[in-house]
């Protein structure tokens, strides 16, 4: 009958879980904390050319024109010979077009693909923004959730965002991967998913404990809920895949960055929603019961 | 066997892959909307363009007030059309923030030189030389005639151009003023008298709001306002064309993953999934294109990904269904009760998300707030197609008793 075949008590091992996620999470703070965020131009100001040469060109031969502009610390990025991204401090009108044009008549003519330049006080608005709107949005889902369900599985649903959002924030940390501007998109978005499937299983969860054996006990519910939705989670998390993963491969350098976070973060949510939010809220309400002798022996 | 449902269906897939292929591919060539993706309007990342960002900045001769920012507005409209571009974008942002977008401007760096240059105003006699310039006007303001009733625009010039004025107007009775403003005539009014006072006036027009607009004009020779450039965007046509092309790629082996995975996984209501996925990526390509959602790359990405969302809501209810029909339900009650119990799931789970969408709608600007709308309306449509739509197929293909084994169901 109805998945009578669990092959773990999910509940039980919940201390494993934690072990892990706190193992994935302290490489990253850890790195968050020593080197940071490689903020791209979107939030630190600044300048980027994305160049196309009519012939292959070496890194060496573009930094060497760059030196002449005093630009020698410019980050210089080619994804193949001929296709080159250069990240400057933030270029004037005239320094952008003189640039281009001694790139253009040194090595042997040059389109200008794209051409982005923020300046300082943009990139801090957008930081700002990206906080207020993180904020917003956990706060309205927090009290969605506490309305449809209980405050304690709005708490721990939030708990699985943040521990998503540091595994995806630690990963782009750990390898100094840009982030732009797409990529607040992507944290939110991943956001919305985390909780999406944390709710699933909230849901089933709410319903098998209304339909409740009596003196069965809560983690046993959650554990066979969790098996009722295990198969849904993890199709659903392969679809979504099946999406990002042609993307990062098929769909162009330009949001590559943003897709690769939510390949990341909806893994981790999938995996959150399932190992974390749920055992999470599980202690929360075990806490509640100790404070309550009375509740728990009733 | 049951014919009129199997009848159903198969109207139900000869629409839909009707709908389908008109969509993509323009088989009449004379019906403008038809392939109605062409409908939906791509963002600069896609087609190439610029997006500029100005920021008025005080300085003491002119500080930053409302009515500066307006003029300077107008002179950039005026510039904006000069380049010929079609659907242009100027608007203002906050008390002192324009923002503008042009698509497809061959030399973008060059577009946004000449948009925050110092206009040039001139005055041309018939034989093209210039005899005034915008700094010899000292003023030019709209009115009404009381006598007369007409709308007019009234000039005042600086005293050496007052003499000069009186000069040209002497000598050229009956012939035209050209007024040109970057290279544009604006006007050419008529001279009916000569004017010796340097107040001079220019009549009729249709409307004051037109006199007024030819005033301001008239007044900002120059531009009113110090305009900084804040942020400066540009995609080059080919990288934009380059990167539409790759997602939409992208998006279709994603879709034929996720379709074989349907399949091989639920069978039958697997196949009734695909069949709503493909009506729920059409409608929602059609709302794009009624609600003119301008599509940008990060907005692909969002609309991509509520595929694999809009699947979620089948596979949902799929697993009930299985779930339904292991406890030894009928097919039909097993169906009624898999919607009614996933739907609650469904329901509390994309209302987050919608959360999401808002407040990244409320936060974001320009690409990301095209990313915010394709999700919203991405989790919509897929809340009702899941809902509607597979339900009806669902019934449509049990009732019609093809497939009477429901190990094929997922039993």
């Amino acid at each position: 009958m109805l998945r009578e075949r669990m092959p773990f008590h999910f509940i039980k091992l919940r201390k494993i879980w934690y072990a892990l996620s706190i193992l994935i999470i302290i490489p990253g703070l850890i790195s968050l904390f020593t080197q940071g965020l490689n903020l791209g131009i979107d939030f630190s100001g600044g300048s980027l050319l994305d160049l196309k040469f009519n012939q292959a060109t070496s890194v060496e031969q573009v930094r060497n024109v760059l030196q002449g502009f005093d630009l020698a610390d410019a980050s210089i990025q080619s994804s193949n010979e001929t296709d080159f991204i250069i990240r400057t401090r933030e270029l004037s009108e005239e320094e952008n077009e003189s640039i281009v044009t001694a790139i253009d008549s040194q090595l042997g003519g040059v389109t200008l693909q794209r051409s982005e330049r923020v300046g300082p006080v943009i990139g801090r608005e957008l930081i700002a923004k990206a906080i207020y709107a993180l904020l917003a949005a956990s706060v309205l889902m927090v009290i969605y959730i506490s309305w449809r369900f209980e405050f304690k599985q709005g708490v721990a649903a939030i708990l699985a965002l943040l521990h998503d959002s540091l595994v995806v924030l630690g990963v782009f940390s750990i390898f100094q991967i840009e982030i732009d501007s797409a990529f607040i998109a992507a944290i939110l978005t991943i956001i919305g998913y985390s909780i999406n499937d944390t709710i699933i299983i909230f849901d089933r969860i709410r319903e098998n404990l209304l339909n409740k054996k009596k003196g069965e006990a809560l983690e046993d519910v959650i554990n066979s809920s969790l098996w009722q939705t295990i198969a849904r989670s993890i199709n659903t998390v392969l679809m979504v895949e099946i999406i990002l993963v042609s993307l990062f491969l098929l769909g162009g350098t330009t949001i590559r960055g943003m897709v690769l976070a939510l390949l990341v973060g909806i893994t981790v949510g999938a995996y959150s929603s399932v190992c974390f939010a749920s055992p999470l809220w599980f202690d929360l309400k075990k806490q509640e019961r100790r404070a309550k002798p009375g509740a728990a022996r009733a | 066997m049951k014919w009129d449902k199997i009848l159903k269906l198969a109207g139900v897939i000869l629409v839909v892959a009707a709908v389908a292929v008109l969509s993509v591919v323009p088989l009449f060539p004379g019906v403008k909307w038809l392939p109605f993706a062409n409908l939906i309007r791509q963002g600069l990342d896609l087609k190439g363009g610029v997006h500029v960002v100005l920021e008025a900045q005080d300085t003491p001769e002119a500080p930053v007030t409302d009515d500066r920012v307006k003029q300077a507005m107008a002179i950039l409209e005026n510039r904006v059309n000069a380049f010929g571009v079609a659907e242009p974008i100027i608007q203002q942002q906050g008390p002192r923030r324009i923002i503008i977008e042009l698509a497809g401007v061959q030399d973008p760096d060059e577009a946004v030189g000449t948009l925050i240059k110092t206009a040039y105003l001139e005055f041309k006699t018939e034989d093209g030389t210039t005899v005034l310039t915008g700094r010899q006007l000292k003023n030019a303001t709209d009115s009404k005639n009381p006598q007369t009733g007409q709308y007019e625009v009234n000039l005042e010039f600086e005293p050496d151009g007052a003499k000069a004025f009186a000069e040209i107007t002497a000598a050229n009775v009956g012939k035209r003023l050209a007024i040109v403003l970057d290279g544009n005539v604006l006007q050419a009014p008529s001279i009916d008298e000569p004017i010796p006072n340097g107040k001079a006036r220019i009549a009729p027009y249709e409307s004051l709001p037109e006199a007024h607009n030819i005033a301001i004009l008239l007044r900002s020779g120059s531009l009113p306002v110090k305009l900084e450039v804040m942020e400066k965007r540009t995609v080059g046509p080919t990288l934009g064309a380059d990167s539409l092309d790759k997602s939409v790629k992208a998006g279709i082996a994603g879709l034929i993953g996720i379709v074989i995975f349907m399949l091989l996984y639920y069978r039958i209501p697997g196949l009734v999934a695909n069949l709503s996925l493909i009506i729920y990526a059409l409608i929602v390509l059609m709302i794009f294109a009624a609600l003119h959602v301008t599509m940008t790359l990060p907005g692909i990405a969002g609309f991509l990904l509520t595929l694999g969302m809009a699947v979620d809501a089948n596979v949902i209810i799929f697993e009930r269904l299985r779930e339904e029909l292991w406890s030894g339900k009928t097919l039909r009650s097993a169906i009624d009760a898999g919607f009614k119990r996933a739907f609650v799931a469904i329901l509390d789970s994309n209302v987050t998300t919608l959360i999401a969408g808002a407040v990244l709608y409320y936060f974001g600007t320009g690409p990301i707030k095209g990313f915010a709308v394709t999700l919203t309306i991405g989790i919509l449509a897929s809340m009702f197609t899941a809902i509607t739509m597979t339900r009806w197929l669902l019934h449509l293909v049990a009732g019609s008793n093809l497939v009477r084994n429901l190990k094929l169901y997922g039993a």
